[in-house]
């Protein structure tokens, strides 16, 4: 742990050494969740509810979503440019070294700019929770951190899963994008309104719904109270992803490049 | 003591041939190869020795030293490094280990070299006395001082190189992989590395294992030279061996390409 | 000519090499238009009178975004090219006896449809096939689809000059960064990549059609799903040929004048 912030340090400070660079992306990163919030406001205030969800209830919604997958992708960020980590052979170094394999790479790159999202994230649940969207118990307050923190803990394992791939292809692969941008982009409305097709898939096979739909349907008192522990549950999807990964230094070892 | 018995290893390569029509076949089928990178691969390096080891690119020299590091596990064959297998159990193996790869950094770009070290320290967990003393040691040595403050991405090549020296020798590894670690250096710097090189093995009786296209260096330092082409060693000697083979009154670097010509690599 | 068209081959099968992205690519144009479509059909659902067009016009015009989607996205920078401006390694480029505005210009077009043409297949079919309102509509009148070809010609030189654009801004601004940020963004917004320009609120549509952006896909794929009826297309596409024009000229001006400036310092 002691380590791990030490790299954070390092990486921040690296990032700062370009310091208008590193506000530039701060403000890219910022205007594209700001747009795609937009989207949802200018739709919304034509059609003026979808599926039964408000706008300020979908900002909720949004805000959980923004939250998990910046943490995601700032902390997780060594793992989501996993593949540049291979073709640099950065992942030969870090096989020269005596720490955990999966503990190095997340070590290896970090992304301090996604904290901007990360604050922005928490500025609209601010608003969100005070424009009564929800009428708040310490529970439902508790079960908004699960789903925070158990959907960046998903987000992680999809990355993980990708880094996989990348073993095997040393390319990144494009269709695993729609898992990875993909939430961010769709999970500013509730997955239910995609349908109950789409609702299983990301209930069973990749559990994002785990952390978004259901449990919402808990805070807006429109489904049963162990909805909210949901989120726990998600992190099931955390042991294969682990296994996918064994499999995939395996393979590397075996290979090379 | 490193030990290698038998160790073959092939490479599964994608073919593609040129040309547009075969881009658009190789959308639906793909061919393969297979490239064996060595062929039942033996040596022994006793403690202590300064070991050459060179033939022309491709020829199997980072696949070993891949191997040897525990990075690769090869197809067959057994290899000791210390007396552990260096793909089964890898954390204790590499942390008596030390490899620098001349094309290759390792140190963080951005932060002062000094930052890179302490990190290092962190994760090799070095103690602190025998931190400060290797560190005090490589500093005097290689002439690090002033360069331990600033950012790496600022430092030359040359000043660069020591550093990388100086970061993998930090947790007192007693076996050193060198990667072509003269390459693109400047004759001052490169006579520094080599004179360190030396200085490291007598002080401290480090096993170095060296690959490089450079004659020179095989001359100034290495005791022992293994010539390996195709994946197969091809003669195991010291350079005085190398030139009379070679005969007449050859530099080595004339030597070595004679052989490279005989042996048909 | 022959030149620009051998760069142009390159580009292709450098992208036809990535075969598993290709593949990949295709089929995730495929999940992410499917998502928009079903996110779009909840609305639909909720209240088809605020409907800007057909629910089939907008399923049409959403996996044609899809399957042109290299033609359109303005994030995808070559960054060979600012790497080489910004390092002044582009000075070696005057060794080529080429003009080096038509070069980029040529690696613009050939990368955007090497890729387009790898992926726009499988998804038009695919699309094609799902039944009706969901699925791509492609029974259009000829005439209407002739000049749906032109839009997507002039779409391509507004896209790529506004590409160029921004490269010899390079020359004479030190970080382009802000630019692209800017740009990419806008893009998303006044061109109807996140939401098509009809479902924007009045007054905002109308200032975001006159931006270069709503040059871009917008025009082609509103054409080609009949949004916009062909007696109003001259006046949109007469638009189009003002910013392709603007832009080229100004690439061309800022690039001459910053290679002046590149050879003067040095490189």
């Amino acid at each position: 742990m002691k380590l791990y912030l030490k790299f954070l340090s390092i990486h921040i400070r690296s990032a700062m050494t370009y310091r208008a660079s590193f506000f530039l992306s701060c403000l890219g990163h910022l205007l594209i969740t700001t747009n795609v919030f937009l989207s949802v406001v200018f739709l919304l205030g034509r059609f003026g509810t979808v599926g039964g969800y408000t706008l300020s209830q979908l900002s909720l919604c949004y805000a959980v979503i923004l939250a998990a997958t910046s943490l995601a992708e700032c902390f997780g960020r060594g793992i989501d440019a996993f593949g540049r980590i291979l073709s640099e052979a950065q992942f030969d170094r870090i096989m020269l070294r005596p720490r955990p394999l999966l503990f190095q790479v997340l070590c290896q790159d970090m992304k301090p700019t996604m904290l901007a999202r990360v604050l922005q994230a928490v500025a609209m649940l601010v608003w969100a929770i005070g424009s009564g969207a929800v009428s708040w118990t310490p529970a439902k307050g508790l079960v908004l951190a699960l789903m925070i923190f158990c959907g960046a803990a998903v987000f992680f394992g999809v990355y993980l899963i990708n880094a996989c791939v990348t073993f095997f292809t040393l390319e990144h692969i494009e269709a695993l994008n729609i898992f990875m941008d993909g939430p961010r982009e769709y999970g500013k409305y509730p997955f239910g309104i995609y349908g109950k097709p789409v609702l299983l898939v990301l209930t069973f096979l990749v559990p994002l719904a785990l952390v978004q739909h259901w449990p919402l349907q808990y805070l807006f008192d429109r489904g049963p109270s162990w909805y909210g522990l949901l989120p726990i549950a998600s992190l099931l999807f955390l042991i294969p992803c682990g296994l996918l990964w064994r499999l995939g230094v395996r393979h590397y070892r075996s290979t090379g490049s | 003591m490193i030990e290698m018995k038998g160790i073959c290893k092939t490479y599964r390569v994608r073919r593609r041939e040129a040309g547009l029509g075969n881009a658009l076949k190789s959308l639906f089928s793909q061919e393969y190869t297979e490239i064996p990178a060595l062929q039942s691969m033996s040596f022994t390096v006793p403690d202590g020795q300064i070991l050459g080891y060179i033939g022309p690119n491709g020829a199997g020299k980072s696949t070993t030293i891949k191997i040897l590091s525990g990075i690769l596990r090869p197809d067959g064959g057994t290899c000791t490094v210390n007396g552990l297998t260096p793909w089964e159990r890898r954390r204790e193996h590499v942390s008596h280990l030390g490899v620098v790869f001349g094309q290759r950094s390792q140190l963080w770009w951005d932060v002062p070299v000094m930052e890179s070290f302490q990190l290092l320290r962190d994760i090799y967990r070095v103690p602190a006395g025998t931190f400060q003393e290797n560190l005090d040691r490589l500093t005097a040595l290689l002439d690090l001082g002033d360069l331990l403050k600033t950012p790496a991405r600022m430092l030359s090549l040359g000043q660069r190189m020591r550093c990388e020296i100086a970061a993998a020798l930090l947790h007192g590894p007693n076996v050193l992989f060198l990667d072509e670690p003269t390459i693109g250096l400047d004759a001052v710097s490169k006579l520094k590395v080599r004179e360190f090189i030396l200085e490291q093995n007598r002080l401290c009786g480090t096993t170095v294992l060296l690959t490089t296209h450079d004659m020179q260096d095989i001359d100034a330092l290495c005791s022992r030279v293994l010539l390996i082409g195709k994946g197969q060693l091809l003669l195991d000697g010291d350079t005085a061996q190398i030139r009379a083979m070679a005969g007449e009154n050859l530099s080595t670097e004339e030597s070595v390409a004679d052989l490279y010509r005989r042996f048909g690599i | 000519m022959k030149k620009y068209w051998s760069f142009f081959k390159m580009r292709l099968m450098a992208c036809l090499q990535y075969r598993a992205a290709a593949l990949a690519g295709m089929s995730t144009q495929l999940v992410w238009g499917g998502m928009e479509i079903l996110l779009y059909r909840a609305f639909w659902l909720e209240n088809p009178e605020r409907f800007p067009m057909g629910m089939e016009a907008l399923s049409t015009y959403i996996w044609l975004q899809q399957a042109f989607l290299a033609l359109f996205v303005i994030w995808d920078w070559d960054y060979d090219i600012l790497k080489s401006v910004k390092e002044g390694s582009v000075a070696y480029e005057l060794l080529r006896p080429t003009n080096l505005y038509g070069m980029w210009m040529a690696k613009c077009l050939g990368t955007r449809l090497a890729r387009a043409f790898l992926r726009m297949i499988p998804v038009i079919v695919v699309s094609s096939l799902i039944p009706a309102p969901y699925g791509l509509r492609l029974r259009i009148p000829p005439e209407t689809f002739g000049v749906f070809l032109l839009a997507m010609a002039l779409m391509l030189l507004v896209v790529c000059g506004y590409s160029m654009f921004v490269y010899a801004l390079t020359f004479h601004v030190t970080d382009p960064n802000g630019v692209m940020v800017l740009s990419v963004a806008a893009a998303d917004l006044l061109g109807g990549a996140i939401v098509p320009l009809p479902f924007l609120p009045e007054g905002f549509r109308q200032f975001a059609a006159l931006t270069p952006f709503a040059s871009m896909q917008n025009v082609p794929l509103r054409i080609f799903n009949g949004n916009i009826p062909l007696s109003e297309a001259p006046g949109v596409m007469g638009l189009q040929v003002f910013w392709a024009v603007a832009l080229l000229a100004v690439g061309c001006g800022l690039t001459r004048s910053g290679l002046r400036r590149a050879v003067i310092m040095g490189g």
